[in-house]
């Protein structure tokens, strides 16, 4: 029996017995979490509401995950009226792409695969060409390709503004000329939570519902919602390579660089992205508490082990501007 | 296998856990000019409450521009854009998160140069506390006038000042009370309702988050304590339930369910609602969410709402409690900060967007434009960007309105151009304005207007009511006429009843040809017409004409006269060439 002043968070199917106290309904205030969660469908309805073809980024992380289960409340009891988009480099670990092709179409949603197929016979690949511009070809322009092919003039994207210096201005509709490119100096101002979405042909808008969440946020939520993630973010014995300082896991022999040899070590993914350029970190970790607990002591940022973003001072900044999320 | 240790760890992390899923969420602004320390404060309250990383720091350790005199610049912490290092100042609002374990924080970090209004406006917009800088050696600036005037006309009722640089002050209690004093004087100008004053030095940290001892004659809170403790209670004082419809959610023929975020309010299932613009009236059937049927909900939480009956509702309509109803109006009156380099113009047509309704508004008049410095009120016929002005405005349609001071999501709008799209004013409604008052004008300026006469087109006479030309017939119905002529009224339409009775034949049909000129809707309730003198008003009317006694198909029941008069009104809706053109593409 649900206690009128509270609300039970439905029971996980994966740990049954187990409900959780998502807050009481404070008749005056939310709690932080309830705050986020209902800025965040207020933000998702009103792209839906307001554009005539609204996409979502699916990233297979855990912000996409949380954006996923906001847009499933947004919209309940209906299905979620745009289509997700997820940008395959083809460089993504194996445990993302068995995910990507099973969660979204359990829970009913529509998805869209776009693989910048040209560049990728040519040859491209993060070794020979580098991280920035492997990542302008295989991410950027694919993306840009796959909401131009969609005519989609919205993109819902899972960024937060604690994630990097550049992000901590942008806006929740962060608009984009007609070459999908973001003008820092151009952007509409922002005031309460009333959106401006006028645009011209070509022009688009990419709709940020997490933007005031922070990492931890994201996690007390997926731990308060149980929401299913990615493996790789819980710990347990990989195949590894130390390579420049980042710790590598290893799938396949080929990715191995000649003289290196691979050792085993406990470890998981802190943020997901692809193999070659995403590091792991050391941990024991392996439920959504303990990661939690592990955050909490951490003092280092979660895009630390990111390789494109520290190719050069502001590079999130120079990346944003030709049209990368 | 878990020892005993670990456990009680375990158990410890739980109430951690559990603490950090009920948290609240305080979010505040903070202004302060270009030297005051403000970027130091930020840096220091991110750095000493530990939610800058090791990596974060470091870049900033390393980076080859240091502006302060530490030997951490923890502004750079937050410059977040290559411009704004390599010019040294801030340009944009920046948002910051940090936590303790008593709260959540959200950090809008507003930029405080004169010329950036717009963005301590933006800053201000959505917080529910401002911390303003004061300058310890220096005294109240113009700027603090500014800042304390801005976060008090965005609605912000809870401000602490942080009285900064008291290592350089020497940390002298009679410095700080000078300052209080002065600043207690503007607060209670303003009609700040809570102010606390708090001694600091940014730069050497003390009274920020730790208590400093080189102040023992203070009291109070560090700054920290204060964001950590200041009650918050709703700060809208509006009760009445008010629901803006956003999207109307129907996956298939048995469910049909208006999703939306309550701005106002409480509701149950079983409560009354009355729909705006129709009038109709409902009632809750039930709260709808992801997470099961809720028995309440209150204002901020979104949701969806089934009602009892069938009513035809889209996006930017509202659904209100029957007890006190917002305004309904195209005119009002708001405080408006213009934040585009192009000039507010009197009678240029703009879009607004106010909820989730979005339609045509026009400044008719500017009552006057406020000299932030001085906070003095002075005359203009345009505002340039970064000012302020008080407005007369006039919408294509009604909007469903509450004041700004009663409610910000009821009484906050933006207005964007439409040929750039850009977002060029952020607007605050103060209250309806009555027709009358606004159509004066000073005599001067009607002197000064010279030129040729335009005549005035119909067309434009019913551009500005919003709609065209009708009569309603009801004859010896005028208890019913009355009730529609205030109802009509009160939604925006310019309507008049005719209930004399002497008004026969060709006497009638002068009258309501006079009204037609005028664009008026015309509520007739007198004596019975005649077949003929009915077909000649239809003609005069283009066949906008409607008789709810006359025609046998129309029932005598009343609630379902009035449903068909307000379908004929909403049929009378006028729509120019480029809405009709725009509606299409839609």
């Amino acid at each position: 029996m649900t206690n009128a002043s509270e609300v039970l968070v439905r029971q996980s199917e994966l740990e049954p017995g187990r409900a959780i106290k998502m807050g009481t309904f404070a008749p005056r205030r939310l709690n932080h979490l309830r705050a986020l969660e209902s800025e965040s469908i207020h933000i998702l309805r009103e792209a839906a509401a307001e554009f005539a073809r609204p996409v979502m980024l699916y990233s297979i992380g855990k912000d996409s995950s949380v954006m996923l289960r906001l847009a499933q409340k947004a919209f309940f009891p209906g299905r979620i009226p745009f289509p997700l988009l997820h940008v395959d480099t083809s460089y993504k670990f194996p445990e993302m792409i068995e995910f990507r092709d099973s969660y979204p179409r359990q829970i009913g949603a529509e998805l869209i695969v776009h693989k910048n197929q040209e560049a990728l016979d040519a040859g491209a690949n993060p070794y020979s060409l580098g991280t920035q511009k492997c990542c302008g070809l295989l991410k950027t322009k694919s993306l840009l390709d796959a909401l131009a092919e969609g005519a989609f003039d919205a993109a819902f994207g899972g960024a937060r503004r604690d994630e990097e210096k550049s992000r901590a201005k942008e806006r929740i509709y962060s608009f984009r000329d007609s070459l999908g490119q973001w003008n820092p100096k151009n952007q509409r101002p922002e005031l309460w939570n009333i959106f401006n979405s006028r645009l011209d042909r070509g022009e688009s808008i990419r709709v940020f519902p997490l933007s005031n969440w922070t990492e931890l946020d994201v996690w007390l939520y997926i731990h308060a919602e149980q929401i299913p993630i990615v493996p790789l973010y819980f710990a347990r014995e990989r195949d590894v390579v130390f390579r420049n300082g980042s710790i590598v896991v290893i799938d396949s022999p080929a990715q191995l660089l000649p003289g290196e040899k691979t050792q085993r070590l406990k470890c998981r993914m802190r943020s997901l992205g692809c193999v070659p350029c995403t590091g792991a970190i050391r941990s024991d970790a392996d439920t959504v508490p303990q990661i939690i607990a592990e955050m909490v002591s951490f003092r280092r940022s979660e895009r630390e082990n990111r390789a494109i973003d520290h190719d050069e001072e502001g590079s999130m900044e120079l990346k944003k501007r030709e049209g990368y999320f | 296998m878990i020892s005993s240790a670990q456990n009680t760890a375990y158990e410890g992390f739980s109430a951690f856990l559990e603490r950090n899923m009920n948290t609240d969420l305080l979010r505040f602004t903070t202004a302060g000019s270009v030297d005051d320390g403000k970027s130091t404060l930020i840096g220091r309250l991110l750095h000493d409450s530990k939610a800058v990383y090791e990596d974060q720091l470091a870049s900033v350790k390393k980076s080859r521009i240091n502006r302060s005199t530490g030997p951490v610049d923890f502004s750079l912490l937050t410059d977040g854009l290559r411009a704004e290092r390599e010019q040294g100042i801030t340009i944009d609002v920046a948002y910051r998160y940090f936590a303790t374990p008593r709260r959540k924080f959200i950090i809008a970090d507003a930029p405080g140069h004169e010329q950036y209004t717009r963005n301590m406006a933006t800053g201000a917009s959505t917080a529910d506390l401002a911390v303003i800088l004061i300058d310890g050696t220096k005294g109240l600036l113009p700027q603090t006038r500014r800042h304390a005037f801005i976060a008090s006309l965005l609605g912000i009722s809870n401000v602490l000042a942080a009285v900064n640089k008291m290592d350089l002050a020497e940390y002298r209690e009679d410095a700080f009370h000078k300052l209080q004093d002065d600043f207690l004087a503007l607060a209670a100008q303003l009609g700040i309702a809570s102010v606390q004053c708090v001694p600091i030095s940014a730069l050497e940290g003390d009274n920020v988050v730790d208590r400093s001892r080189r102040m023992p004659w203070y009291h109070g809170p560090t700054l920290l304590e204060h964001l950590e403790t200041v009650p918050l209670p709703e700060r809208d004082s509006l009760q009445s339930f008010r629901f803006p419809v956003q999207t109307v959610i129907r996956p298939d023929a048995t469910f049909r369910g208006f999703a939306g975020r309550i701005a106002s309010g409480a509701i149950h299932p079983g409560d009354p609602l009355v729909a705006l613009p129709s009038g109709r009236r409902t009632r809750v059937r039930s709260i709808v969410t992801y997470d099961g049927e809720l028995p309440q909900a209150s204002s901020s939480m979104s949701v969806t709402l089934q009602l009892d009956e069938e009513i035809d509702l889209s996006r930017g309509d509202m659904l209100v409690s029957p007890g006190r109803l917002p305004k309904v109006s195209r005119k009002f009156h708001a405080s408006v900060v213009w934040l585009h380099g192009t000039p507010l113009e009197l009678g240029r047509t703009y879009l607004v967007k106010h909820t989730a309704r979005q339609t045509k508004i026009r400044a008719l008049r500017i009552r006057h434009r406020v000299n932030v410095n001085t906070l003095a009120e002075e005359p203009a016929t345009r505002l340039e960007m970064n000012e302020i002005g008080s407005v007369d405005f006039e919408t294509h349609v009604p909007l469903f309105f509450d004041p700004y001071s009663s409610n910000r999501t009821m009484g906050s709008f933006i207005l964007i151009d439409s040929a750039t799209n850009a977002t060029v004013g952020a607007g605050m409604i103060q209250e309806s304005v009555a027709a009358v008052q606004l159509a004066e004008e000073p005599e001067n300026e009607f002197a000064a207007s010279g030129g040729p006469a335009i005549p005035v087109a119909p067309g434009e006479r019913y551009a500005r009511h919003g709609h065209f030309p009708g009569v309603v017939l009801l004859e010896g119905r005028s208890a019913l006429a009355e009730r529609l002529e205030r109802f009509l009224f009160d939604v925006g339409l310019e309507v008049l009843h005719l209930s004399r009775s002497e008004f026969f034949g060709d006497a009638f049909v002068e009258t309501v040809r006079v009204a037609r000129a005028a664009g008026v809707i015309v509520l007739y309730s007198g004596g019975a017409l005649s077949r003929e003198t009915k077909d000649r008003i239809a003609l005069e009317f283009d066949n906008r004409f409607l008789d709810v006694a006359g025609a046998p198909e129309l029932p005598f029941d009343e609630e379902q006269a009035v449903r068909h008069v307000q379908a004929f009104a909403r049929s009378l809706r006028f729509v120019d060439e480029q809405s009709r053109i725009q509606q299409k593409v839609n």
